[in-house]
């Protein structure tokens, strides 16, 4: 891929976008953490990386902040490129990251790491900054210990308070590296709430995560990765669009013997039986104005329907389509893989239809 | 370089620092053995007890000083002037050791205990320089090193001087040599020291790794200083003035240099090709 030139003006109109990553590799001794990453984040979205351990978000977080150099491809945050010395000051000040673990000072108060935080990255130490510490400690609700050494913390108080030293300087990026780990339920959803708030403020999110729920409802943007590569990236109702373009209906019948050549109805594009549900399979079909035909068509042989409901697919769903043929590849790196939640085989072999493949111009 | 980072480093570090009492005390320790408890027993029994043996042995241990020490000292009973030798040119230079071993302790685990603990993940991702967080923790690791030299032989001196004093006419410690070596001797041993431990620091795996290494380069560092230290004191103040400056260029050489190669990566503990 031709290195960007970031001395040419951007087209008339288009923004420039907050983070512009082009064939971005970087090993380590002999692992190529990342191969040739792709990517684009404009301002004010919330961006996801999504992949299984190891497939380079965490190397991706730290090459956009310049906390790692590249070994090629061209990084571009800002406009600037974090790996220059100056440049780079100017970028790291302008991130807030959260990083897997908290990286917290466990020896010191929760008050002095974040006046740590404060004062590095330039904001001094004046009444002002304080007021910014107690206000960036109260949006996550850990104010009252505050005073307290960070070792005595629990696991969820260490994140809240990583997760309030990151927006303490007003960032313009945040980078959140599995920001939710640690945390239970209800501060999870108070920090994906906090997202997307600022995301709303206009400051840009990208987010590390392996937890697909998470990513729901929440990505503007979803980039798949695996062993250092963006496999898809894009919107997830596009990409979605991209895997099925078809619509798509979930029936559920008494007797699954009536679903037998269904397949062959008009209309009817593919057959998938939902796992551990008998009797319901999602139909692919061309339109869901077939549904009063197939309907109809299975009332008339006596089937006696359970479930009509139109079936949206979820990121998860789009997560194991876009991974499936680099599992099935071995592509996939030692150990990764999100094997808890995969779909089982007899799924996969189930669907009469091989899966579509994405459409190239889809990709970023 | 922004010395106002150097500086929030350098605060932050001693702050820690002063949190951890599992480092404290065995320091404490150590300094109490040195500046108080061998000299107040060692001076009692010369002074006190007059230890006819270890004042013999010791007398002859001052005729082989060079004249212009011996010249030094000043004329009193052998007791006395085994006192005086013992606490101006045997136990002084211990100004050495005491605060070189505590800096590379405290140097040693600094880049790379950023490291264990997950907090360099933080640094790397912060704009301080990677070049201002070397330099605020050489600083950060000489200033406890350095503190204990001055309360440990504040202590030292009281000691000495209530004990031995009397036998020699008045206080006497510190001499003016004394203040040479701890001035002008110590302060660039101690960076070149830390300038090359931190380095070390940077590029082992563990802090145990970082000390087993940093003895490596302290030991040898040491016996030089300490070589150093008792020539300035044994009165060859114009040797130990050029040795003082030389030391001083070379550990200006070695700090610059730490603080071009030390790199942000280094801070994230990868195993880093570049």
């Amino acid at each position: 891929m031709a290195p960007l030139d970031p001395s040419s003006p951007p087209a008339p109109g288009a923004a420039e976008p907050v983070v512009l990553l082009e064939g971005v590799r970087r090993r380590f001794a002999r692992v190529e953490a990342l191969r040739s990453l792709d990517l684009r984040v404009e301002q004010g979205t919330v961006t996801v990386l999504l992949g299984p351990n190891g497939a380079g978000k965490t190397t991706a977080i730290r090459v956009i902040t310049g906390a790692l150099g590249v070994h090629g491809g061209t990084v571009r945050v800002f406009g600037l490129d974090p790996d220059h010395k100056t440049d780079g000051q100017s970028v790291r000040r302008r991130c807030g990251v959260v990083s897997a673990k908290p990286a917290l000072y466990d020896r010191l108060s929760g008050f002095d790491n974040l006046r740590y935080a404060a004062e590095l990255y330039g904001m001094g130490w004046t009444d002002a900054t304080k007021e910014r510490v107690v206000e960036a400690a109260t949006r996550f609700g850990i104010q009252g210990s505050l005073d307290a050494q960070v070792g005595g913390y629990s696991t969820g108080m260490k994140t809240r308070l990583a997760l309030s030293r990151s927006v303490l300087h007003e960032p313009d990026l945040l980078l959140f590296d599995e920001p939710t780990s640690g945390l239970d339920p209800e501060s999870s959803q108070a920090v994906l709430h906090l997202i997307k708030d600022m995301a709303a403020d206009g400051t840009t999110v990208v987010m590390c995560t392996h937890l697909l729920l998470e990513a729901e409802g929440l990505a503007e943007q979803v980039v798949v990765m695996e062993a250092g590569a963006d496999i898809a990236s894009g919107p997830p109702d596009d990409l979605i669009r991209r895997y099925w373009p078809d619509d798509s209906v979930r029936l559920g019948v008494e007797d699954p013997a009536m679903l037998d050549g269904l397949v062959a109805l008009p209309g009817v594009r593919r057959l998938t039986p939902v796992e551990g549900a008998a009797g319901e399979v999602d139909v692919d079909l061309d339109h869901l104005g077939r549904v009063p035909e197939i309907v109809l068509a299975l009332t008339t042989r006596g089937a006696r329907l359970t479930k009509v409901a139109p079936h949206e697919r979820s990121l998860e769903e789009l997560y194991f389509a876009v991974r499936r043929p680099h599992l099935a590849t071995g592509d996939a790196p030692e150990g990764g893989g999100l094997a808890p939640v995969a779909p089982p085989p007899d799924v996969l072999a189930a669907a009469p239809v091989p899966a579509p493949q994405p459409a190239e111009e889809a990709s970023v | 370089m922004d010395f106002k980072r150097v500086r929030i480093v350098v605060r932050t570090e001693l702050k820690q620092l002063a949190q951890a009492k599992d480092f404290w005390f065995p320091m404490v320790i150590l300094g109490s053995l040195f500046f108080v408890v061998i000299p107040t027993v060692l001076f009692l029994t010369i002074t006190q007890i007059g230890d006819v043996q270890v004042v013999d042995k010791v007398s002859r241990a001052i005729d082989v000083l060079p004249p212009s020490t011996q010249a030094a000292i000043p004329d009193a009973s052998p007791a006395g002037r085994t006192a005086y030798a013992l606490a101006v040119f045997l136990l002084a230079p211990v100004a050495i050791v005491v605060p070189l071993t505590i800096s590379t302790a405290v140097g040693a685990a600094s880049l790379v205990g950023e490291r264990e603990r997950g907090t360099g993940e933080f640094l790397a991702h912060s704009p301080a320089a990677a070049r201002e967080i070397y330099l605020g923790k050489v600083i950060a690791s000489i200033i406890p090193g350095y503190l204990t030299t001055f309360v440990g032989f504040g202590a030292y001196s009281l000691i000495v001087n209530l004990l031995v004093g009397p036998e020699v006419g008045g206080w006497f410690f510190p001499t003016g040599q004394w203040w040479v070596m701890v001035l002008w001797v110590l302060p660039p041993f101690l960076a070149i020291t830390l300038s090359i431990v931190l380095r070390l620091s940077a590029r082992v795996k563990s802090t145990a790794a970082a000390q087993q290494a940093s003895g490596l380069v302290t030991l040898p560092l040491i016996g030089i200083a300490y070589g150093q230290a008792t020539g300035s004191l044994f009165g060859a103040a114009t040797i130990g003035t050029i040795m003082g400056g030389l030391a001083w260029i070379v550990a200006l050489i070695s700090l610059s240099r730490g603080m071009q190669k030390v790199q942000r990566s280094r801070l994230l503990g990868v195993a880093d090709g570049i």
